[in-house]
């Protein structure tokens, strides 16, 4: 039986059950009191009836589902949900003896409220740590093949060999399979420094001007027609990067003399460079706007013009915001995929010429996970290494970036 | 300092020429950036505009044995080059789905070969000087045309550029943000009602807060690894599921819907707690029937903008196999699926000329969409927003 089907049938049992102990409870609650006092408002001994037959009906299901899904013990599916809804029911049975007036119930719903509420809060932690762990786990298992210092200095990226170990043709002559990193964090920066030379200037001017210039008109117009180059989806920047951008740059380095590849790394990191724009003028807007009006009007009553009291007031006080905006903004160039899937080559190259053909850490890792390879082989394995550099240098950059906000905020409070 | 009024007023010249410069630059960084835009949405309308008609031939189509066997057989001599082999691959199907067609010869449009298609639109094509005749005459003769391409929406995705559409892609990313926003919405709310009214200001609060923060910054490729290492590699979800991709999803929009619903929530003025307090109230009831039901329009909106943004994830999709080839859509949640990006993707990296218009058309839908959804997120907070 399908998964959903089986999760169907037993939200289908557990929805009437659930009814049924609300009123059940509700009910007994009213007849036990009689024309008495109740300890609280007869809903929450519904809802007390409710826990009783959630929690355990949930705990056997969940439970079951786990030992099935790890491999550890297997129900057959009609008696994990018999097992299930009976827990539930016994459940219920059990809760709805304890109802009598004198029971806190709202103070048992509402821990039990809080105590959800919690779980759910520790949902993000458990996310962190199921990434740290599910690359870590596996970047191991990479390094122990390939040294870790080989992987951080070597500048030689050719794991395509490496399948043929697997194959059980390592022969002397076939080549051994290396995995210097250093070319794929080489196109990477580069990359990211081509896209961060076009968003700082443009996003950081735009957020100038329609803070300090725009009308409140053009201002109204202006931020939301940013705002749709944030929500354009990345593969569709990388298709117009690919097949409309590369071809422009090609055509215009020949027409200056120069030879471009129809891979080359400017045509993503231009068009990175635009989807970033908006990211780095909100962020820069937000802090320029924080700066006190006192600190303008100063400037112009000592007779500065506007664009003075922008560069010798303005951005200096706004500076660790602008910078924080940067450092995110690189974060972000760095870990970005699809337009370098789409427009980056896949030939992993150690060149300073933008012009060349060049390849990127996230490139890499969807090439080896997306390929037909066996999930243990080095070079599926090498994906987790890379995953795992990529995490540490964004993690180390958003924290940088945060500390720097945090400053500046206390600064202007 | 004692500078004579010439040479004041020729530094005040100076200066104002400053003025002016910088706040030009400003206003060209900004046009700039809008000229993109303007080039971005023409050359996609232009690139894509042509895969939304389609060429039909008018033909006889003959139903019978000979023809369920050999689909070529079905229509005349004069057109079995022209018209659409995958099409034609379709007929067997069709009498199963309808036996009266049996036996029977029917007079119809029919899709036509790609190589027509790009012969009618004007672009580069492949048909000899004898078949571009015969196009020619059917075109006088009214038995071909250029129509809307239903194709383009009613199939899933095929080798064929003729036969291919979105309609697989679609069906698979409803499929999706269905598991991405059932995970996301409740459990992401449910968190930031903690953080926000129950939450004391512990270590563990504060670390829980750090680590959202930084989970928004973590680059979406990273929660494919995730999605692999944990739903498929070690709770055994189908690979390339709709479940696998909006699990990934979800972890990956959660951040999302905390922050924006904690706004919403921060946005509720603190005297309709005290005022609901005061009447004894306990916390939860407070939450529950003052504070949510004033910041649901914040935290709506919230979570349509996050939902845009997980419809426009690709890569962490790729990452959990979301990029298979799917001629049908799924019909559940386990099934292979693929979702509009990923089919975007796909096509995009298609030889054949026909796929780059494709491509094209299914970006200008998917903008559609996306452009829809964040202007409905927008409109709802301006329409229901309230300043206290």
């Amino acid at each position: 039986m399908a998964t959903g089907q089986v999760a169907f049938y037993f939200f289908a049992g557990l929805l009437p059950l659930v009814l049924v102990a609300f009123f059940t409870g509700r009910r007994r609650a009213l007849a036990t009191a009689g024309d008495g006092h109740l300890h609280s408002r007869p809903g929450y001994y519904g809802w007390y009836a409710v826990v009783w037959l959630a929690v355990p009906g949930l705990a056997v299901a969940f439970g079951t589902a786990l030992l099935h899904l790890m491999g550890l013990a297997s129900l057959p599916v009609p008696m994990a949900l018999t097992a299930s809804l009976a827990a539930a029911a016994g459940g219920l049975w059990l809760g709805l003896r304890t109802v009598h007036p004198d029971l806190r119930a709202r103070n048992i719903v509402e821990s039990t409220v809080r105590w959800l509420l919690l779980a759910a809060a520790l949902v993000s932690i458990l996310t962190t740590l199921g990434i740290v762990l599910s690359i870590l786990f596996e970047a191991v298992r990479f390094f122990q093949i390939v040294p870790l210092w080989q992987f951080l200095s070597g500048t030689t990226w050719s794991p395509d060999t490496a399948f043929l170990g697997g194959a059980g043709r390592s022969g002397e002559n076939v080549a051994q399979a290396e995995f210097g990193s250093v070319p794929l964090f080489a196109g990477t920066f580069m990359i990211t420094a081509i896209a961060m030379l076009v968003a700082l200037p443009v996003g950081l001017l735009s957020a100038i001007y329609m803070s300090e210039y725009a009308s409140s008109k053009v201002r109204g117009a202006a931020k939301p027609t940013l705002e749709v180059l944030a929500g354009i989806p990345t593969v569709v920047y990388g298709f117009f990067a690919a097949i409309t951008v590369s071809p422009w740059v090609v055509t215009i380095a020949e027409g200056i003399g120069l030879e471009a590849s129809y891979s080359n790394a400017l045509a993503p990191g231009l068009v990175m460079g635009i989807m970033i724009i908006p990211f780095v003028s909100s962020l820069s807007d937000d802090v320029i706007s924080a700066i006190p009006h006192s600190m303008r009007e100063g400037s112009f009553a000592l007779g500065a013009t506007p664009s003075e009291t922008i560069k010798k007031v303005l951005v200096p006080a706004a500076l660790p915001g602008i910078v924080s905006a940067f450092i995110l903004a690189v974060s972000r160039a760095m870990g970005e995929t699809m337009i370098v899937v789409m427009a980056a080559g896949l030939r992993p190259n150690l060149t300073a010429n933008p012009l060349e053909d060049m390849t990127t850490v996230t490139v890499r890792i969807v090439d080896a996970l997306t390929g037909d390879q066996e999930f243990d082989s080095p070079e599926t394995l090498s994906a987790f290494g890379l995953g795992l550099m990529l995490f540490l240098v964004t993690l180390v950059l958003n924290i940088i970036s945060l500390t720097v906000v945090r400053r500046f905020h206390q600064q202007y409070e | 300092m004692t500078g004579s009024g010439f040479e004041t007023s020729k530094r005040t010249q100076r200066r104002y020429r400053a003025e002016k410069r910088f706040k030009a630059l400003c206003i060209a960084a900004l046009t700039l950036a809008v000229v993109f835009l303007a080039i971005f949405f023409g050359d996609m309308i232009r690139k894509g505009y042509s895969a939304f008609a389609q060429a039909k031939i008018q033909t006889e189509v003959t139903y019978n044995e000979r023809s369920v066997e050999i689909p070529l057989a079905a229509v005349g001599e004069d057109v079995r080059k022209l018209v659409s082999r995958g099409w034609l691959r379709l007929i067997p199907k069709q009498v199963e789905a309808n036996p009266e067609l049996m036996g029977r010869t029917i007079t119809r449009w029919i899709v036509a070969d790609v190589q027509v298609d790009q012969y009618l639109k004007g672009k580069h094509h492949q048909l000899d000087a004898e078949q571009q005749a015969v196009v020619d005459r059917l075109v006088e003769e009214g038995r071909a045309e250029l129509g809307f391409n239903w194709t383009f929406f009613t199939h899933g995705d095929s080798k064929m550029p003729e036969m291919a559409g979105i309609k697989s892609a679609v069906v698979g990313s409803l499929y999706t943000l269905m598991v991405t926003m059932l995970v996301a919405f409740p459990i992401g709310v449910m968190t930031a009602v903690y953080l926000e009214e129950f939450a004391s200001d512990n270590h563990l609060t504060r670390l829980i807060e750090v680590n959202i923060n930084n989970l928004a910054a973590v680059p979406s490729i990273l929660y494919g690894l995730l999605g692999l290492a944990v739903f498929i590699n070690f709770f055994g979800v189908p690979r390339s599921s709709a479940l696998a991709g909006g699990l990934t999803l979800a972890l990956m929009t959660l951040p999302l819907i905390i922050i924006s619903t904690r706004a919403a929530l921060r946005a509720v003025p603190d005297s309709i707690r005290e005022g609901a307090f005061g009447v004894g109230a306990s916390r939860l009831q407070v939450v529950a029937h003052h504070v949510l039901p004033l910041s649901l329009p914040g935290i709506l909106t919230g979570s349509i903008i996050g939902l845009a943004q997980a419809m426009g994830e690709t890569a962490p999709l790729l990452i959990v196999g979301m990029m298979a080839f799917i001629p049908d859509y799924p019909t559940g949640v386990t099934d292979a699926a693929t979702v509009l990006p990923a089919q975007i993707f796909t096509w995009a990296n298609e030889p054949a000329r026909a796929f780059a218009a494709l491509t094209a058309a299914g970006i200008l839908v998917l903008l559609a969409v996306l452009l829809t959804l964040n202007a409905t997120g927008v409109i709802l907070r301006k329409r229901y927003e309230r300043r206290w």
